[in-house]
């Protein structure tokens, strides 16, 4: 059911605080759930743990803005993730990089316009041995030119 | 109700396990299963598609009705990444490479059927050039020392009975005899340093942390593994899980801790599976929990996830974060040992660090102190990785040269390109040239050479790598991750980052070589935490022992290395083409011309330095060279 002064619905949320209850500690973990549950952190949902939880929203948003796990915006239909750890860098990953960039007009780290994909430059994903390594959606491909990359991505 | 409540019962138990090892302990009598089959299931491989391999081995062998005499097992990381996905066949260690679905009907009725090997699926050593059938005929594993990673590719991770069958839980029963004091002695003696990077005395930091009054204690195990490009600490959480609770059970009783936590990157989704799993294991079976194996005592085990954060491997910067707040670091002393989590004494230690602890306490600390180099004892683990054959994950005993492993283990070069440099230590660490390649691999010489052992990152580049791009990258790396806190790390990175794009895109001056310098220097003086004190080292060895690079790239706008866009052109060297045209077809732009068996040529006009001609080349043909040189001596000529 939508909450009518958040616009979401707030049970899933609910239940996360309610098994977290008043242990210590627990904030990453909150977030951790919070974003499975609504696919990224809300602003409305960040201030409604705030007020059932009284850990101030600064804090909150301390935390939430200090890790890369944690996104504020929703996230294109598509992930795709470009390994940029050493050994993937080494064998050509920031081409691969630019030629989606330049592509969907989307800098690392956002969505094209349509909200269609997310890129995301992430740092070893233990593929090494195939790099360079580039995961779409949860398929992992490896040893991939710039161009075969982006017929991948068009294919999703 | 737990399963084991005394140490008979364990060994009891571990009489079981042995038998139903089968045919994977050495000399087993009447195995129930005459083989086998252990398919890697590690990350690695399992993006080369191991697991659909394994599924169909699983059902060709079903279909056969063979299910009573071989038996397919997943385990965790094999070590040969570069050739995934790897299998290999118990009793005989005939060892398979690069297994494609389509191989596996002619596995069972060649190999598990016929007894027969299959040539084309065996390793090819490059420089022997010839197949190798058994794994312990490649020089990749026979050089190797397992310790840490013995039951790597060997065991189901999964299966907590499969670790009891390799002497799983012996150490902690031993442990649990001796007093902690007895064991942290034991462990002082072994002369153990950690394996998280810093090297530090495991033995001392237990014994301080037993000393202070103050209770409840912790321990904590550092799994946050971040430097890109470093894959040892997840491949032994997926493949060993056990060994690392053991460590920290062990640890727990030395300085008298009922509670620990496991603080995992959440990047690693299946150690975080096998992990949890583990320990719900060791529960039931009351490795965990009150009144461990009817000693009295009592400790348990949480997992952290964490949320995406390369400082959180910073111990104190971890603590906060377990804690739930911002992963900043705070000065030392105090150290955790005294005050860490909620300000109480806690040990935190590297995952490698927890894996030995059950094999010193096991087999003595001569054992341990006997192997590797008197400073350094022991072994040390390495993904060894970059431009280099074979790309996977070793153990080596401690002393050995850094030549032995980049070529007698890691099989040199590949497409006959030179070796450039080999960079430890990741972000934090340094590079080190060609000449330093016989210095020991230990925490103190490679130190003295300029580099760090770290927690066990080896990427090695060859002569396509720019060496002030390499730094920028470790650079860009580290600054992005710099928490903000205290203004040398944070200005700084980001003032020495601004110097390095400068260079690497021709616009450096003579005066930005001494600024590195300057801005390094009070880096590395002033900065809160290691992180900040440590970001110049990749940044300072590559200008300690590439300066004439920094200094082409200054003075005459050329990277040699053929990487900074604007500062080269691509040429074939027309000695060594063999005008194979692997190039030509590589090129998006139809910039390069030339027919079969004769050099080709390079458009100078239409040619984008894109490099993908670069990597395409087998034979080291294609060379960058100062810009407008190229052309005007063709036009000359
Ligand atoms: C920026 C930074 C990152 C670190 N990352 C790790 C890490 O990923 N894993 C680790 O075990 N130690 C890491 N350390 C070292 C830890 O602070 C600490 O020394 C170590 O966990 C102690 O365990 P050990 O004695 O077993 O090595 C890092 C240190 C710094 C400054
Ligand atoms: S560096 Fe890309 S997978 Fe390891």
């Amino acid at each position: 059911m939508l909450d009518m002064t958040t616009n979401f619905d707030l049970a899933p949320l609910h239940a996360i605080l309610e098994e977290y209850g008043s242990q210590k500690g627990t904030v990453i973990p909150i977030l951790q759930r919070v974003q499975d549950a609504y696919g990224y952190l809300p602003k409305e949902i960040l201030a409604e743990i705030s007020k059932r939880t009284n850990i101030p929203l600064t804090q909150l948003m301390g935390v939430a803005t200090f890790y890369t796990q944690f996104r504020l915006s929703p996230r294109g239909k598509h992930l795709i993730r470009v390994c940029d750890g050493t050994a993937c860098h080494v064998s050509g990953a920031p081409h691969i990089v630019r030629a989606i960039e330049k592509e969907y007009d989307m800098p690392a780290g956002s969505s094209s316009p349509d909200l269609k994909y997310t890129l995301e430059v992430v740092y070893c994903v233990g593929a090494c041995g195939l790099a360079p390594v580039v995961i779409v959606d949860d398929k992992v491909y490896g040893r991939l030119s710039p161009d075969a990359v982006l017929e991948k991505v068009r294919d999703v | 109700m737990s399963l084991l409540k005394s140490t008979d019962d364990l060994l009891s138990l571990r009489e079981r396990a042995i038998y139903a090892l089968g045919v994977r302990v050495p000399g087993a009598s009447q195995p129930q299963f005459r083989n086998d089959v252990v398919v890697c299931g590690s990350t690695g491989c399992r993006s080369a598609n191991s697991q659909q391999v394994l599924k169909a081995l699983q059902a060709q062998i079903i279909q056969r009705e063979l299910d009573k005499a071989v038996r397919v097992i997943s385990t965790g990381c094999r070590g040969l990444c570069a050739v995934g996905p790897v299998m290999q066949i118990f009793p005989s260690g005939v060892f398979y490479n690069r297994v494609q679905i389509t191989d596996v009907p002619e596995i069972v009725e060649q190999t598990l059927v016929g007894g027969k090997i299959i040539e084309r699926l065996c390793f090819r050593d490059v420089a022997q050039n010839k197949r190798l059938a058994h794994y312990l005929d490649i020089p990749f594993y026979n050089r190797q020392l397992p310790i840490v990673l013995r039951n790597c590719g060997l065991i189901d991770p999964q299966n907590i009975e499969e670790y009891i069958a390799t002497d799983g839980y012996l150490g902690l029963t031993k442990a649990l005899e001796l007093s902690p004091e007895e064991v942290i002695e034991i462990i002082k003696n072994s002369g153990l340093r950690g394996r998280g990077g810093a090297g530090f005395s495991t033995g001392i930091k237990w014994e301080l942390c037993r000393r202070v009054a103050k209770q409840p204690k912790y321990v904590i195990c550092n799994a946050d593994e971040g430097d890109p490009g470093a894959f040892m600490d997840r491949s032994i959480l997926e493949a060993d899980p056990h060994s690392v609770i053991e460590g920290m059970v062990i640890a727990a009783y030395a300085i008298g801790a009922p509670l620990g936590y496991i603080y995992v990157r959440a990047e690693y989704p299946l150690a975080v599976i096998h992990l949890r799993r583990a320990i719900a294991q060791a529960r039931a079976y009351g490795l965990l929990g009150e009144n461990i194996l009817g000693s009295g005592f009592s400790f348990d085990l949480h997992l952290k996830e964490g949320a995406g954060a390369f400082v959180c491997g910073e111990e104190m910067a971890l603590i906060a974060s377990v804690e739930g707040r911002r992963g900043e670091p705070r000065p030392k002393p105090p150290f955790p040992a005294v005050s860490g989590l909620w300000n109480r004494p806690t040990v935190v230690n590297n995952v490698k660090t927890y894996a030995l602890t059950p094999r010193i306490i096991l087999r003595g600390p001569e054992w341990f102190s006997s192997i590797g180099t008197s400073k350094s004892p022991g072994t040390a683990v390495f993904a060894l990785t970059g431009k280099i054959r074979n790309t996977g994950l070793i153990e080596v005993p401690m002393g050995i040269t850094l030549r032995e492993i980049i070529y007698d283990i890691g099989g040199g070069i590949p497409k006959k390109r030179q070796f450039k440099a080999v960079q430890t230590g990741g972000p934090l660490g340094g590079c080190l040239p060609a000449s330093a390649l016989d210095t020991p691999v230990d925490f103190d010489s490679l130190t003295e050479a300029g580099a760090t052992m770290g927690s066990g990152g080896m990427i090695v580049v060859d002569e396509r790598t720019c060496m002030v791009e390499f730094a920028k990258y470790f650079l860009t790396f580290a600054t992005a991750e710099s928490c903000g806190k205290c203004v040398p790390c944070r200005i700084g990175g980001q003032r020495l980052l601004e110097v390095l794009t400068r260079i690497t895109s021709g616009a450096g001056t003579p005066r930005d070589l001494d600024e590195i310098e300057r801005i390094s220097r009070n880096m590395r003086e002033a900065s809160l935490c290691a992180l900040g004190q440590l970001t110049p080292g990749p940044v300072m060895s590559a200008l300690r022992f590439f300066r004439e690079e920094y200094e082409a790239h200054v003075y005459d706008k050329f990277c040699l290395a053929g990487v900074c866009k604007g500062l080269y052109e691509l040429h074939v060297d027309a000695d060594r083409c063999a005008g194979c045209g692997l190039c030509k077809k590589a090129c998006s732009q139809d910039a390069i011309s030339g027919n079969r068996k004769e050099p080709h040529v390079i458009d100078q006009l239409k040619c984008i330095q894109c490099g993908a001609c670069v990597e395409a080349c087998n034979l080291d043909a294609i060379v960058a060279q100062p810009r407008g040189k190229g052309v005007h001596a063709i036009a000359v000529a």
